[in-house]
Formats: C-alpha cells, sequence, structure tokens
C-alpha cells in the first residue's frame, strides 16, 4: 500500500492503496465515483474517460500512480451544487442521453475538447469533435445529437427543436427528456455494478473454451480449497432444473455431459476477490473429450454432420419455418424479369457497453451480519429488505429471469425476486440468462451477496448474437414492374442452443417477401444448431437479414426493367387493403408510400443526381425500405399489466407513481409511460414517476422486445390511469356536488368544467381525504388477439414501415466506403416523444450502418476470433453520417393514441441501402457483409459484377437449393 | 480487475531509471504511457510483471526541444504533444501527421512517441513517421548513453534491440526539415477488425532549385518483420524530376524491393501492392509540394 495523493473533482484526497491500481479502481471502488463507468477494460470503447490535469484519459487503464499528485475530474464534479454543467443540459436537450452508460464518458471527453479549444481560444467546429470523440463509441444514439449538444454547450447552435407530432393534447407528442436522463448526465445513475452490499463476494464462471466436447470428469477439489474461495458449484450442485431457456430450456445452467460451445458454463465461483476467483477457475479440472465441430448452419443441415443435441429428434435441425401463398410456379410464369440471387449475413455482437453484471443477495441478508450499512441509493426505501432470494440485474425480461431462477433452485417463482437496475443497452441481447442464475446460487450457498460481473472478454464469448444466414431468393416482377412471385430459401446459424432462435428466424421467414404486395410466396427457413455461440434476438429481429436480400433483389429487378427504383418499389409497397405473405389484410395504419414519398421528395429537392464522380471517388444514393411487426404476434398472447397510483409527493402536490416489470434499456420506455399516465390523469410530465422492473412491486409487462412496449405496456399505463381519472372524476364529482361526466382533470385539479374560473378541488386534497393507498390501479393489457403462422389471419396486430435513402461515396484507390447522409422516413403511427423517437430512428440507422460496414462476429470452427472489443468494431463518430428523419404518423387505432413499435424498424433497411449505393456508384453487387474495401477494389479493377466474400469470410457463399427438402435430402 | 504489476516508480532521473531497472533484475519494464503493454497484458498476452518504471515524468524529458539542426523529443512526450507542437508540424509534418492518426485522443495524451519505437511493431504509424526523417534515438544503461540511428533497434515484430531490462529509450532525435524540403505520410486502414495499418508510409523529400528529387528517404510498414525503409526506390528516384510519373515509378521500384504479405483479415498480398501503387506516389508528391512551399517561401 502506497500513498496517493490526488485532486478528484477540486477536493484533495489522499489513499493508502496498491500501486497496482487503476485509476479507474480508485475513482469506483475506493472513493465511490461510480459514475465513471468501465465497458472494456483494453482502451477501446472510451466510456471511462475522466481528465486528469485537464487532459482526457481513460481511466480503465490509466495507472493510478501514475496520476500521482494530479488534478482529476470526473462527471460527478461537473455539477457541484446541484446546477448542470452546459454539456449536462445540452445532452439533456439534444436527447444525447440514451442508456447513458457511456454518457459520462462523452460528457468528459467533450468537456476537454472544449476546455481545449477556449484555452487556444478557437470556436469548437463539428470536425473538432469528431476527432476528439473518435474512439468515444456510444452504441445508441448514432452521435447526430451528442455532435449537436456539444456544439451548444460550446457557445454554438441552439436547443434542441423537434418537430411535435400532430397534436391537441398536453403530453403527447412533446420532447421532454427520458426519465433518468438527469441522473446519467449527472453521473449519479446506478448500474448493476455500480452497487456494493456489505460482505459482496466476487464471483467468476468456468467456460468450457472448446465448441463442442464430452465431460469425461470434472474436478473443483483444489479451487474448493483454496483459501479465499467461499464456493464453487457445479452441475452436482444444481438443486431444481439444470436446463434454462425462453423458448426451449436446453441450455444447461452448468454442464453436466457435454459442452456445445465454447462460452458454456462448466463451474462457478465465489471469492474474496477477483484474484483469488481467477486462480480458482484455473485450477478447476476438467476432462474432455474432444468432438467434431458444427460449424455452420448448412454443414449442419448434411446427413452426415455431427449432433450438437444428441436427443434432439431431426438431426441439428431445430426448427423448419414456412410461408406458402398463392401459386409460387404460376406467379414466375406471369414474371417478365426474374433475378436469382443467394445472399450471407454475418453474426453480430450486440456491443452493449455495459457488459452483463448480475448480484444476488441471499434471502435473510442483513447487512449488518458484515458490519455495514445498506448503501441508501442502492434500493428504494420501502422495498430494501431481501425476505427472498434477491437478483440485481439489468435485463430485457425480469419475470422470465425470476422464473428461470427459481426453476433451476427448484423453488417456486415468489421465492425469488428480481430487481430490474439500469441497462446500459440491451438490443436484444439482454434477454436470455446469463449470469442471473449462477449468482443466485451461489449467494444462497455462501449467504452473502455476490457479484457475477462478466468481462468484455467473457460477454463476447457467451450471449447470443445476431443469427448468421445464408439467404437465396427469388424474385420476379411482370412488364408493369408488379411483383409476381418471391420464393427464398433460408439457412440461419441458431448456434448451441435453441434461445429465440425459432422466433427469430420465423420473422426473418414472414418479411422475407418485404414490405411489398406479392401475390405468390414461398419461403422456407431452416434454423440449425452448431457448435457456434447461441444467436437469439438482436433489434430487428431476423427482418435484418432478409431485408438485406429483398432489398437487393428489388433493385437488380428495377433495373432489369429499366424502372426508377423508386416507382419500382412506390408501385409495389403495401397500402391499406394489401395482403402480406402470411395471409394478412392491411386494415389500417399503412404509411408506407407516404414514407417513400417524404424520402423521395427530400432527396429530389435541388439538383438531384442518382451518382456523380469527383476525382477519384464516386457518390451514389441507395434506397432501402422495410417494415417490422409491433408485438409478439404469431398467436402468442402478448399481455402487459401496470400499475398507476396518485399519492402525495413533495409540497403536498398530487404525483402519479406507473409500475411495470418491463424494461428501460435505453429506448425511452419511462417517459412514454410517463406521457400515457399524465395525458389521462391531466397531471404535468414532471409529476409522473416510473418504476420499472421489481417483480415484487410492478406487475409483469412481458419482455421488452419485439418493438412491443410502446405498445402494450404504453396502452397498459394509458387504461390504468384513465380507469384511475375515472375514479378520480367520480370522488370529485362528490366533492363539488356535481356530475363526474363534466369533470376535467387538468395541473393536478379536478374541475368541474374546462373553464378557469370553475369550481375545483385539488387531486392532493382527494388523496388527503380517500387515504394515501387509495387511488392504485392496475390495468391488465390483452393487445389484439393474433394467429399462428400457417393460419392466416393476422399474424400481428401493428406494423410500422420505414424508407431510407444513403448517400455513399466508394473511394476508386482503396475501396473505401463512406456514408455521407441517410434520409429516413418512419411511421410509428404517434410519435408519442419526438425527442426519444429521434434517438431510436438515428442510433438505429447508425446500428445498421454498422451491419453494413463495419460488423462481423467471427467464429473459426466454433472458435471465436472476435474475442476482445479490439477484433470488434461498431460504428464511430467518424462513420456517422447526417441523418435527415422525417415522421409519418398513420395511427393504429389499437395503439395507445394511435402509437405502434418503432424500437428495431430503423435498424432495418439502412445496410441494403448502403450496398445498392454501392453498386450505383461502382457497378459491383455486394451480396455478403460487411463490405470489403479489398474486394471490392479488386472487383472494381477486374470489372466483376458482384463480390460475394465479406470482411471475414474465408469461403464462398455456399450454393442454397431452392425449397424445402427433407432431412437427409439437404445438401 | 486484474492488473498485473506490483510497484509503479515514477524515476525524476535516467540514473534513477536505469538503477530501479537494474534493482529489479529483469523483472521491471519501463513504460511511457503503458497504452500498448498495459492492455496486452489485460487480455493475457503477455505475463504480469513485478514493477513498472514510468518514464513520463523523467525531469527535463517531458518536452521537445531544438539542439541546433535536431528537433529532440523526450522519452515523456506524448503523440498530442507531437502533433501540437509548431515545429514539429512545419519541420517534421510526417511525424506530426503520423502520430496524428495513432489510436484515438485519450490514447495520444497518455501514449509516447519513445513507447511506440520502443515497442517495434512493423507499422507502428510514429515509428513510421519518425523514420522517414531519419530518426535517431538515445539508449541510456548502466554503461552510459548512446545514440544510435532508429533502424538499427529493430529486431524483429514486437522485438528492439534495446536491453528492456537494462537499458531506456530516453530521446529520440530527427534533423529538422530546412529550405526545399518537406514530409508527408499517409497510411491505409479497414474500419473493421483490429485497429493495425494496412500500410503506412513516410516520405521525407528534398529538391534543388531544378525541381529535382535531391534527397529522398521513404519509409513503410509492415511490409516485413520490422519497419522498413526503401532504399532501392529512395536510389531510383534521386536526380530524378519530381514528377507523377516518378514518383509511379518509384512505388513499383519499392514494390519490387519487398515481399508484401496477405494477413487474414485485415488485407491481401494485392491489395497492399494497390494501396502502395495508389498512395506512395501520393504522399511523395505532398512532400514535393511541400518542399517547394518551403523553397518558395510566399510573398
Amino acid at each position: 500500500m502506497s500513498l496517493l495523493k490526488l485532486t478528484v473533482n477540486s477536493r484533495a484526497v489522499e489513499i493508502d492503496v496498491p500501486q497496482s491500481r487503476y485509476l479507474a479502481e480508485v475513482l469506483r471502488e475506493d472513493l465511490g465515483l461510480t459514475g465513471t463507468k468501465i465497458g472494456c477494460g483494453e482502451a477501446e470503447c472510451g466510456i471511462c474517460t475522466v481528465l486528469v490535469d485537464g487532459t482526457p484519459v481513460l481511466s480503465c487503464v490509466y495507472p493510478a500512480f501514475k496520476a500521482q499528485g494530479a488534478r482529476v475530474e470526473t462527471i460527478e464534479g461537473l455539477s457541484p451544487d446541484g446546477e448542470l454543467h452546459p454539456l449536462q443540459q445540452a445532452f439533456l436537450d439534444h436527447g444525447a442521453v440514451q442508456c447513458g452508460i457511456c454518457t459520462p464518458g462523452l460528457i468528459m471527453t467533450s468537456k476537454g475538447l472544449i476546455d481545449g479549444c477556449r484555452s487556444d481560444g478557437k470556436a469548437v467546429t463539428a470536425d473538432d469533435i469528431r476527432v476528439a470523440l473518435k474512439d468515444s463509441y456510444c452504441r445508441c444514439t448514432g452521435y447526430q445529437s451528442v455532435t449537436r449538444a456539444i456544439l451548444q454547450a460550446s457557445g454554438q447552435g441552439s436547443p434542441a427543436e423537434f418537430p411535435e407530432s400532430r397534436s391537441e393534447t398536453t403530453v403527447i407528442g412533446k420532447p421532454v427528456p427520458n426519465k433518468q436522463a438527469r441522473a446519467k448526465v449527472t453521473g449519479a445513475a446506478r448500474y448493476t455494478d455500480d452497487y456494493v452490499f456489505p460482505g459482496m463476494l466476487v464471483a467468476r464462471t468456468k467456460r468450457a473454451g472448446v465448441p463442442h466436447a464430452r465431460i469425461r470428469s470434472i474436478d473443483v477439489g483444489a479451487a474448493r480449497d483454496l483459501p479465499g474461495v467461499h464456493a464453487v458449484l457445479t452441475h452436482a450442485e444444481i438443486p431444481g432444473r439444470n436446463l434454462h431457456g425462453l423458448v426451449v430450456a436446453d441450455w444447461p445452467v452448468l454442464c453436466a455431459d457435454k459442452v456445445r460451445y465454447c462460452g458454456d458454463a462448466v463451474a462457478i465461483v465465489a471469492a474474496d476477490s477477483e484474484e483469488i476467483a481467477a486462480r480458482a477457475l484455473d485450477l478447476i479440472q476438467v476432462d474432455y473429450e474432444e468432438l467434431p465441430v458444427v460449424s455452420d448452419a448448412i454443414k449442419a443441415s448434411r446427413p452426415d454432420s455431427p449432433r450438437v443435441h444428441e436427443g434432439h429428434g431431426d438431426g441439428n435441425l431445430l426448427k423448419h419455418i414456412r410461408v406458402d401463398k398463392g401459386d409460387i410456379e404460376a406467379g414466375f410464369a406471369q414474371a417478365h424479369v426474374v433475378v436469382d440471387q443467394t445472399y450471407r449475413t454475418p453474426a453480430t455482437e450486440h456491443l452493449f457497453l455495459e457488459p452483463e453484471c448480475s448480484i444476488g443477495v441471499p434471502a435473510g441478508y442483513s447487512p449488518d451480519q458484515f458490519g455495514g450499512a445498506l448503501d441508501p441509493d442502492a434500493v428504494r426505501g420501502e422495498t430494501a429488505r431481501h425476505d427472498k432470494t434477491t437478483i440485481y440485474v439489468g435485463s430485457q425480461i425480469p419475470y422470465q429471469d425470476r422464473d428461470q431462477t427459481a426453476s433451476a433452485m427448484g423453488v417456486e417463482p415468489d421465492k425469488v425476486r428480481v430487481v430490474a437496475t439500469l441497462m446500459g443497452g440491451g438490443f436484444g441481447g439482454k434477454e436470455d440468462i446469463m449470469g442471473q442464475i449462477h449468482a443466485a446460487l451461489l449467494a444462497e450457498e455462501t449467504g452473502r451477496p455476490v457479484k457475477m460481473r462478466y468481462s468484455r472478454r467473457e460477454s463476447l464469448l457467451v450471449h447470443p448474437k445476431r443469427h448468421a444466414t445464408v439467404i437465396r431468393i427469388r424474385s420476379g416482377a411482370d412488364r408493369e414492374g408488379r411483383l409476381t412471385a418471391v420464393q427464398a430459401t433460408l439457412y440461419g446459424d441458431a448456434g448451441a442452443y435453441a434461445s429465440l432462435s425459432e422466433k427469430v428466424l420465423t420473422r426473418a421467414t414472414t418479411h422475407a417477401a418485404g414490405p411489398y404486395a406479392v401475390p405468390n410466396v414461398k419461403v422456407d427457413c431452416f434454423a440449425m444448431y452448431t457448435n457456434n455461440a447461441p444467436s437469439g434476438a438482436f433489434r430487428g429481429f431476423g427482418v435484418t437479414q432478409s431485408c438485406f436480400a429483398v432489398e437487393s433483389n428489388m433493385d437488380m429487378l428495377a433495373e432489369q426493367l429499366d424502372m426508377d427504383p423508386v416507382e419500382f418499389r412506390r408501385r409495389n409497397a403495401l397500402e391499406v387493403g394489401s395482403v402480406t405473405s402470411t395471409g394478412q389484410v392491411m386494415r389500417e395504419s399503412v404509411g408506407l408510400k407516404e414514407c417513400i414519398d417524404k424520402v423521395n421528395g427530400d432527396i429530389r429537392e435541388g439538383e438531384f443526381r442518382w451518382s456523380w464522380q469527383e476525382g477519384s471517388r464516386r457518390f451514389a444514393w441507395g434506397l432501402g425500405l422495410a417494415y417490422k411487426n409491433t408485438g409478439l404476434g404469431g398467436g402468442a398472447p402478448d399481455r402487459a399489466s401496470a400499475v398507476v397510483e396518485l399519492k402525495l409527493g413533495a409540497g403536498e402536490n398530487s404525483v402519479a407513481e406507473v409500475r411495470t416489470s418491463s424494461a428501460e434499456m435505453g429506448q425511452g420506455l419511462p417517459a412514454v409511460l410517463a406521457a400515457c399516465a399524465a395525458e389521462e390523469l391531466g397531471l404535468p410530465y414532471e409529476s409522473v414517476m416510473v418504476l420499472l422492473g421489481d417483480t415484487d412491486y410492478c406487475p409483469d409487462g412481458g419482455p421488452t422486445t419485439a418493438s412491443r412496449q410502446t405498445f402494450v405496456s404504453g396502452n397498459a399505463a394509458r387504461l390504468a390511469a384513465r380507469e384511475l381519472a375515472g375514479q378520480l372524476k367520480d370522488k370529485a364529482a362528490q366533492e363539488l356536488d356535481c356530475s363526474a361526466d363534466g369533470i376535467v382533470l387538468v395541473g393536478g385539479q379536478a374541475q368541474a368544467g374546462n373553464k378557469s374560473g370553475d369550481k375545483a378541488v385539488s387531486l392532493a386534497k382527494l388523496i388527503q381525504d380517500y387515504g394515501q393507498s387509495a387511488f392504485q390501479v392496475r390495468h391488465d393489457y390483452h393487445a389484439p388477439e393474433t394467429r399462428p403462422l400457417g393460419s392466416g389471419g393476422d399474424m400481428h396486430f401493428a406494423f410500422g414501415f420505414c424508407a431510407q435513402a444513403a448517400l455513399c461515396e466508394v473511394n476508386m484507390d482503396s475501396g473505401e466506403v463512406k456514408v455521407h447522409k441517410v434520409v429516413a422516413a418512419h411511421d410509428v403511427g404517434r410519435a408519442i416523444n419526438p425527442l426519444t423517437l429521434a434517438g431510436q430512428i438515428e442510433g438505429g440507422i447508425v446500428m445498421c450502418l454498422g451491419y453494413a460496414l463495419t460488423e462481423h462476429y467471427i467464429q473459426e470452427q466454433g472458435r471465436p476470433w472476435t474475442s476482445v472489443m479490439a477484433r470488434y468494431k461498431m460504428p464511430s463518430i467518424t462513420h456517422a453520417p447526417a441523418i435527415t428523419s422525417h415522421i409519418v404518423e398513420h395511427p393504429a387505432s389499437t395503439g395507445p393514441y394511435g402509437a405502434k413499435g418503432v424500437g428495431e424498424l430503423s435498424s432495418i433497411p439502412t445496410a441494403a441501402a448502403i450496398t445498392n449505393a454501392i453498386y450505383r456508384a461502382t457497378g459491383v453487387r455486394v451480396r455478403s457483409l460487411p463490405v470489403d474495401q479489398d474486394q471490392l477494389l479488386q472487383a472494381m479493377h477486374d470489372g466483376a459484377s458482384e463480390v460475394e466474400l465479406a470482411w471475414g469470410d474465408l469461403d464462398p457463399i455456399p450454393k442454397v437449393n431452392m425449397g424445402a427438402v427433407k432431412l437427409g435430402e439437404m445438401t | 480487475m486484474i492488473n498485473g504489476w506490483n510497484h509503479y516508480h515514477t524515476p525524476d532521473s535516467v540514473e534513477q531509471a536505469v538503477a530501479l531497472l537494474e534493482r529489479y533484475g529483469g523483472q521491471a519494464r519501463v513504460v511511457g504511457g503503458g497504452t500498448d503493454l498495459l492492455v496486452e497484458i489485460r487480455r493475457g498476452l503477455r505475463k504480469p510483471i513485478e514493477a513498472l518504471i514510468d518514464a513520463s515524468r523523467i525531469a527535463g524529458l517531458d518536452q521537445v526541444t531544438r539542439d541546433g539542426d535536431y528537433i529532440v523529443i523526450g522519452c515523456g512526450v506524448t503523440h498530442t504533444q507531437i502533433i501540437r507542437n509548431p515545429d514539429i508540424i512545419r519541420c517534421g509534418t510526417c511525424l506530426s501527421e503520423s502520430c496524428g492518426v495513432i489510436g484515438g485522443p485519450q490514447v495520444r495524451n497518455s501514449g509516447t512517441l519513445a513507447g511506440n519505437v520502443a515497442h517495434a511493431l512493423p507499422a507502428g504509424d510514429g515509428t513510421i513517421g519518425l523514420l522517414a526523417l531519419g530518426g535517431e534515438i538515445e539508449v541510456a544503461g548502466p554503461s552510459g548513453r548512446r545514440w544510435m540511428p532508429m533502424q538499427d533497434s529493430f529486431k524483429g515484430p514486437g522485438r528492439s534491440f534495446i536491453d528492456r531490462h537494462r537499458e531506456v529509450l530516453t530521446r529520440l532525435r530527427f534533423k529538422a526539415t530546412g529550405a526545399g524540403e518537406g514530409s508527408a505520410h499517409h497510411r491505409v486502414m479497414r474500419p473493421q477488425g483490429l485497429c493495425l495499418p494496412i500500410i503506412s508510409m513516410g516520405v521525407r523529400l528534398k529538391l534543388d532549385d531544378r525541381g529535382r528529387v535531391q534527397a529522398v528517404r521513404i519509409s513503410m510498414g509492415p511490409v516485413g518483420p520490422v519497419p522498413f525503409v526503401a532504399e532501392e526506390a529512395m536510389a531510383s528516384l534521386e536526380g530524378k524530376a519530381a514528377t507523377e510519373e516518378h514518383f509511379k515509378q518509384a512505388a513499383e521500384v519499392a514494390l519490387s524491393s519487398v515481399t508484401l504479405r496477405a494477413s487474414k483479415y485485415r488485407a491481401s498480398h494485392e491489395y497492399r501492392a494497390r494501396m502502395v501503387r495508389s498512395y506512395l506516389p501520393e504522399i511523395l508528391a505532398r512532400a514535393a509540394r511541400r518542399a517547394v512551399d518551403t523553397r518558395d517561401p510566399g510573398p
């Protein structure tokens, strides 16, 4: 131990710490300044940035003693008196805060930039921002709002202006910051890793490290004997069911006889420190008999392929999904032109900037046992008891976490409580069980709180990815440019366990004809088990993959027909009255043509050219369309429950609280729920609080997936609030001696009429009269019924639609591709909060730009090459295009105020828009993602018309036989 | 977090640093910003070490100075200091450009040029920039200090002739470009995978008053195990007019003098060759334009 002297946020600090500490550890663990976050531990992501003597540095790789004597500034130092720093305010104003995990780093990096420019007497430019934030990643925002916020804070630019939606209401359609945004810009926001419980142990997991092997033996004796180790558990110690899974329970909690991918868990350890836990893992001996590896979906389908799950009936086939509409042969017989192409899409990684973290707390835990007190901020006052096994976790499905944990523990679900913490991004990647069960088991085993925090490396290794696919798609159109038939065959790599593969690839299948009215459709999709990392939910949910294939084919058809690609799409676009591939008649809320027209009108303003050349750089526009269901659909009951309670807040004002176990991962759900309740109760938005995801205090909102929360939980909150409003009106009518019908709720008052002079009673008085808990309503919302695939009818209760155009540049010397601009229009039904909506759209576009250009989770014979963040690039601010976003509002009659989902929609068609632009610029069709500049340049050099190798591909796209074949006949 | 060292020293003299190395008998490593070494330890690519010796606070070695014709860079000087230094921007432009593309700003704020050179990667951008300028390094050890041409320090990929158990790279220097001289750097990256250059190239070029190449140095990487000086291409240009045609020919000579590698998930052999063909003439031309500018200072 040595004395470290720092000035932290203007306060002199002297602490005795080991010389081996990093600055981030001193700040977070020794000084409790958890506003500084850790995202990768390898100097890649930038979220740990703090200022040392005014200079931004990465605190997670900065030795603390390197800062000896220095002035350190963290996010907590920016608003010492509670008044926000201009940067913090600007991030709020511009909606530059979503999940918030990167926000402290972005703000501190920006502060370094602004302070530096100020002392140099220079104005901050957008170019300066791109340079300064080059390695400061944000997975949510798409950077445009961040850039604007920094310009505003530097004294340029002005507060954001967002078009309000068509609104005669008081709250709906108003751009307001999300509920926790303020806590996120000040560093006060707590994510799971920011919680500390007295007596807490550190947990780690022994991973398989081999993709496919039989376990001969597991020896944990030496690890158990290591001093400082409190527990080592294997499959033998699982009290309940040793399986979990969201659709099919096929994923072992701890592997017993076989491992099926490198990330499989074999044993778990709880120890006094990270170092001891790591040593214990090294002491665990597992004897494997390695088995041949199933490395991709098509190889998995061969009859001679090794089996991933021996007990499974259909070889490696997890699911065969089909869509059949009309007469496919007749459809192609009517076609004047036919395009038949095979595409490949990569596995990709969510790269939420907060790696998974779960804290298990045992039943009966009291901090006094360990001589400590409960952190007052750790849990809300009235819920700060641990009378049952409790898991603190940022996860997308709290109730399923609870039920799956209970099942593994062999107890009833009500013996487990899940407390949702803030989530540093999810994007579908935090739906499956990761450390939740392990943390709970170790907590109960040791009788102490246990923190299971994944390193970035472990996160990359373990959680499910986006499905890699191979898609053959044949599209035909007649002379007038009307689609006559679409036939497709898809192979999806489900990886080692089922996760949500069936659902995801069903979506890929049902959306495989695109947002078009096609009379004859036939699609077969094969979800195959392999020894790769499991594949699961990822924003876009399968539609991202098929959209790339569909929209590529659409441009090729338009070219063969010599038609304008916009007109060709418009002619086939779904509209009210159209029938989808699954036989669903679109009865309302189909704003696709308006989206097309908005984008087309925008890009053709002024002097429009599809493509042009400047020196050695070629520029071109490309187009992509998409649609995406809102809600689970396919006959699954789609429910959400919410409680809305009116209570007395500070200053005797009435406030409302909305409670539901839906998840906020940065998408802005609390803002939507609060707006719905505020609208119904006549309260200001600021007077509505939202509590999410505590399974003991919040009813089930269902999974936060399928772009469903605005619709289902929004409806639950709206209808609960409406019912509550009715009760309030009844009571007020008695009080005011008038009819309840005429009563208007406004500004915390119940008024006898809507004129300002009308007699009124405050809601606060009603609460005082009837008691604190008198006004509490729970609504169990059931979304409109849907039909299973294959049975016709409504497979989904709503769809969102969008059109996007991308302006790309291809450097003819290097093959490098740059996206300059994206013009987008999204039909969202109704914009409930234009500020958070803009964030969803911009962030989705940039995420899909990454899909096109930068991202590939590479696995070689089941072993991830992408083992560290340094090997996986998501788009940085240097890749982010300028985005113009138009909102189209064709209301869904059953949606809250007409709204439908948008969470995934924006992240679907951008990749195709980009590759269509590349084709127009170069004459080279890209058939595999992400675009490889090396291959593209080679193709241009050779005069080739296509490239089929993406970055990370070593083999050509395999041949796919069209149509359904029986297993065993697959090739 | 698993960190990987037990003691952290910040000596304020070279002698202290050398003495510390000796005291730890091979169990200590000198670091500048530590931005490479510490991450490699974190990733398990290197074994933990007993002590880190932080060379960034040695008195006088945290700044850029002038010594006659030489621009001298102390081992504590960060990439950010280099790219903001007006003397280097003017008289060592390619070093300024090459340090400007290293990592992100946070890494440049703590990473040092000395660390980049001592790491001896085949295409460290700062290294390629300094190599084109004809950089020299000063190494201090138990037997004193000596200057040597930096290219003599490279043993292999990530391996330096500097004895890391006994010696410290204390200073770097190069002769400032003067009238009729210019320099330029360019690198080609890809937006995927590891942040390593596909090709990084630097040029220092002097024109005579008739626009002919009087002297030229070309550095390249990765084209072999160590940063490469393209001697044959340099020789082919000397005395020739600074024309696009001659620059293109020089790129061909450079290509014929090296064996370009294909590296998985980074670049094919053919792609690297194309990048040399596309961008070596471009940076030669850029350096030549700068040479003209310094020869004929504007009105």
